[in-house]
């Protein structure tokens, strides 16, 4: 048996889960670790520069592949600016290990320097958390965290490790486990076969089904399945934000995605359903609208692998507990087997009415000869991408544009904060992305307000040489607080307008990037063309757009799935 | 609705945070809670009394569940079941009183377990209700001080919450 210390042992552990990139920045509580990491060369290191920043770097990287990422960090400041992060990957159940340093088990409680209770900060925002109490329990600890983070439903792993749990000349036997036990933790591994007869006998009689595929199918790794399944019905598939891409966009029977900015057809469609097939969705409170008005006459059929997603917002009808994959496989071979077939009359007549609704609406928007409109720059992204870029966002209007008008087609590709709606997002889960895949295009859509919350990472883009491309739809505002001052509040548009913008371009070029302003509508296709031919810059795009465009399709407040602003004017 | 819900726990620091946390994180409510070690010192039986809609409380039970900690759980309001709370009452006593709350103690089978010439130190167990009657039952104003266990549960006949 090998002897190592703490440090070494954690390095280790890393390397024997398969570790590759650690996002993190130094400090006291954490140098016996960095000097471990120091004196090895298989776990590499990106340094940032802010704490949330690594969090989201490791985040994106998650998203885009479906693995755990992992953070590093110091006790005290150095964890505490992780939160931000961990409650992002939180809401949106991405797995992720965050490491943090902790002064030495002996100054616990005495309010040592940088001394933080990390195991009771991050507490709500996270799937579990752990501490270290002995430097020789660090192996099983390390191989929990993952297991933990990355089955059933993922989410976020802290694991708090006091100095002296590190110390160098204190060592001990190292052994990697092989499997974890955890009597208290057996996500289900398949649905119940009767619950599952009941819902394919369900979806065989409905009249104007529909299926609600969110971030559970990309998570669950199960649009494979989601598609055949919807193919062979024939029925119509609406994403939630977080879903997208888990149906491909440019299906015929793919209605967009749903919910406050959803479309038109999606949400109509939802209203006046018979029976919702809910996969891997939760019915948040962005997509249900009003739920005591949501779907009057629909049956729920709800496939989640969390049993406390269900019922939890919506009564299901029938709740189906498992991993989607699973319970979509087995809902194929019943359909497959059944003697009774979707009732081709209503189903004519139901895609009837979906095309008109489509054609009454489909995501239109007015041009202008003046400005260039957010929708136009998002179109031609996609075009000049050919629909297969890594897109991540931040929060507010462009980060709307940017889900409705890029047509994803796979799974993975859309990376945003859906659930926490974390400005300061888009550009480190961007760098995360283009670390993993270089050879992808990764283009990060941002406004002048979020980019500034994460801006800093310019430098970090320029140490390990990552070529996003970020483009800046600036509307020098923050665009989506002012709309709902311009709904709600009559154009009281307090402390939306932000002033003394700095120049993005100089800024870009302080860095050692490249950047190029558009403000003419002319300048639009060919300048987006120079930058994405760029393939090793980081190129800065600041694109000025309408400052008074609004985001539409809009749900009316406290009203139905049905009820939206079409447009400024128009009500429905 | 008032539900018992008893739970096994892994018996680890933090873990009992992690319960209570749940319950001011989600807005359920809590009304009694007690914890302690059982025959197998790696787990401990917590048993907390809550109200709240079916859909609360069946929220509550799968939040609960969601706890890697929670190893198993019951709510006991489901099925027949034992409750019992304890206690102790220190009430003033003095006088023509003493022999007054003598026969009201007899009465609800509790037990004088300290005395002075002034005061008298009263044990009672029973549900909560029995033990809400009892105070009512000797006036507010002679209670000098009431602590109360919170409410332990188990289910009746073959039931077992265990491995
Ligand atoms: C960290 C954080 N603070 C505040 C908000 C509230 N918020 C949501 S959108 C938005 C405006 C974003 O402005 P900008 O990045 O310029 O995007 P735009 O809406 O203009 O496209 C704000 C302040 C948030 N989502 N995140
Ligand atoms: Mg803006």
């Amino acid at each position: 048996m090998e002897l190592l210390s703490g440090a070494d042992m954690l390095i280790r552990s890393l390397q024997d889960e398969g570790v590759e990139y650690i996002y993190g920045y130094p400090g006291g509580a954490a140098l016996h670790i960095y000097d471990a990491l120091f004196r090895q060369d298989k776990v590499k290191h990106i340094l940032v520069r802010h704490e949330q920043a690594a969090v989201h770097m490791a985040d994106g990287y998650a998203r885009a592949s479906g693995i755990p990422g992992t953070v590093l960090v110091t006790s005290g400041p150095g964890a505490t600016n992780t939160i931000t992060g961990i409650a992002t990957a939180f809401m949106d159940s991405i797995p992720m290990v965050i490491l943090c340093g902790q002064v030495a088990s002996t100054l616990i409680g005495e309010d040592a320097f940088q001394e933080t209770d990390m195991i009771g900060v991050s507490r709500p925002v996270v799937k579990h958390n752990m501490s270290v109490r002995h430097p020789s329990e660090i192996p099983e600890v390390i191989r929990k965290a993952y297991y933990i983070a990355a089955t059933g439903r993922p989410g976020p792993v802290v694991v708090d490790i006091p100095k002296d749990m590190t110390t160098p000349n204190e060592r001990y036997e190292y052994a990697f486990p092989k499997k974890v036990k955890l009597r208290s933790y057996n996500p289900a591994i398949r649905g119940h076969a009767g619950q599952i007869r009941k819902s394919v006998e369900m979806l065989m009689a409905a009249k104007r089904p529909i299926i609600y595929a969110g971030g559970g199918v990309v998570l669950g790794k199960a649009s494979k399945q989601l598609t055949e399944l919807a193919h062979m019905l024939g029925y119509p598939v609406t994403n939630t934000l977080m879903g997208i891409g888990g149906f491909p966009a440019s299906d015929k029977q793919s209605l967009g995605w749903l919910g406050m900015h959803g479309t038109y057809e999606s949400n109509m469609a939802m209203h006046h359903s018979d029976l919702v097939l809910a996969v891997g969705a939760r019915f948040d409170d962005r997509v249900t609208n009003a739920t005591e008005k949501f779907c009057p006459g629909a049956r729920i059929v709800h496939i989640d692998i969390d049993p406390a997603s269900i019922s939890k917002t919506i009564e299901a009808d029938v709740p189906i507990v498992g991993p989607v994959d699973a319970v979509l496989k087995e809902m194929i071979s019943l359909v497959k087997e059944s003697k009774e077939k979707p009732d081709p009359e209503a189903l004519k007549a139901w895609w009837k009415q979906l095309d008109e609704w489509r054609a009454f609406h489909g995501m239109r928007y007015e041009t202008s000869d003046t400005y260039i409109k957010p929708q136009e720059v998002i179109e031609a992204i996609w075009r000049i991408t050919k629909g297969d870029a890594y897109v991540t966002s931040d929060v507010g209007q462009h980060q709307m544009f940017a889900a409705q008008y890029y047509k994803f087609d796979k799974p993975n590709r859309w990376i945003n904060s859906g659930g926490l709606g974390t400005m300061g997002f888009g550009l480190p889960a961007a760098m995360g992305v283009k670390l993993n895949y270089p050879d992808s295009d990764v283009v990060c859509v941002t406004g002048e307000g979020s980019i500034q919350m994460n801006i800093q990472e310019l430098s970090t883009c320029k140490q390990y040489d990552l070529p996003v491309k970020i483009v800046n739809l600036n509307n020098q505002a923050l665009g989506m607080v002012k709309q709902w001052q311009d709904m709600n509040y009559e154009s009281r548009h307090s402390q939306s307008y932000m002033g003394s913008l700095p120049d993005f371009i100089k800024l870009a070029e302080a860095y050692g990037h490249v950047g190029i302003r558009i403000d003419k509508k002319e300048d639009l296709e060919p300048k987006l063309k120079e930058a994405f031919a760029m393939k090793d810059k980081l190129v800065f795009l600041d694109i000025y757009v309408d400052p008074s465009e609004h985001v539409y399709p809009m749900q009316v407040a406290r009203g139905s799935m049905k009820d939206m602003w079409l447009s400024k004017t128009e009500r429905v | 609705m008032r539900r018992i819900i008893s739970v096994l726990l892994e018996n680890e620091p933090g873990a009992l945070s992690r319960v209570v946390g749940l319950f001011s994180q989600r807005n359920y409510n809590i009304e009694t809670l007690t914890v302690a070690p059982t025959e197998d010192d790696t787990l401990s039986r917590l048993t907390v009394t809550t109200t709240g809609s079916d859909r609360v409380i069946e929220q509550i039970t799968k939040q609960l569940n969601k706890l890697i900690e929670v190893v198993k759980l019951v709510d006991l309001t489901e099925g027949s079941h034992i409750e019992r709370e304890l206690m102790l009452i220190k009430l003033k006593a003095s006088g023509s009183q003493r022999a007054e709350i003598k026969r009201t103690v007899d009465i609800f089978r509790g037990q004088i377990v300290d005395v002075t010439s002034t005061i008298y130190t009263v044990q009672l167990t029973g549900d909560s209700d029995k033990l809400d009657a009892f105070i009512q039952a000797v006036g507010s104003t002679g209670v000098l001080e009431v602590v109360r266990s919170g409410v332990s549960g188990i289910a009746r006949g073959e039931k077992v919450l265990s491995l």
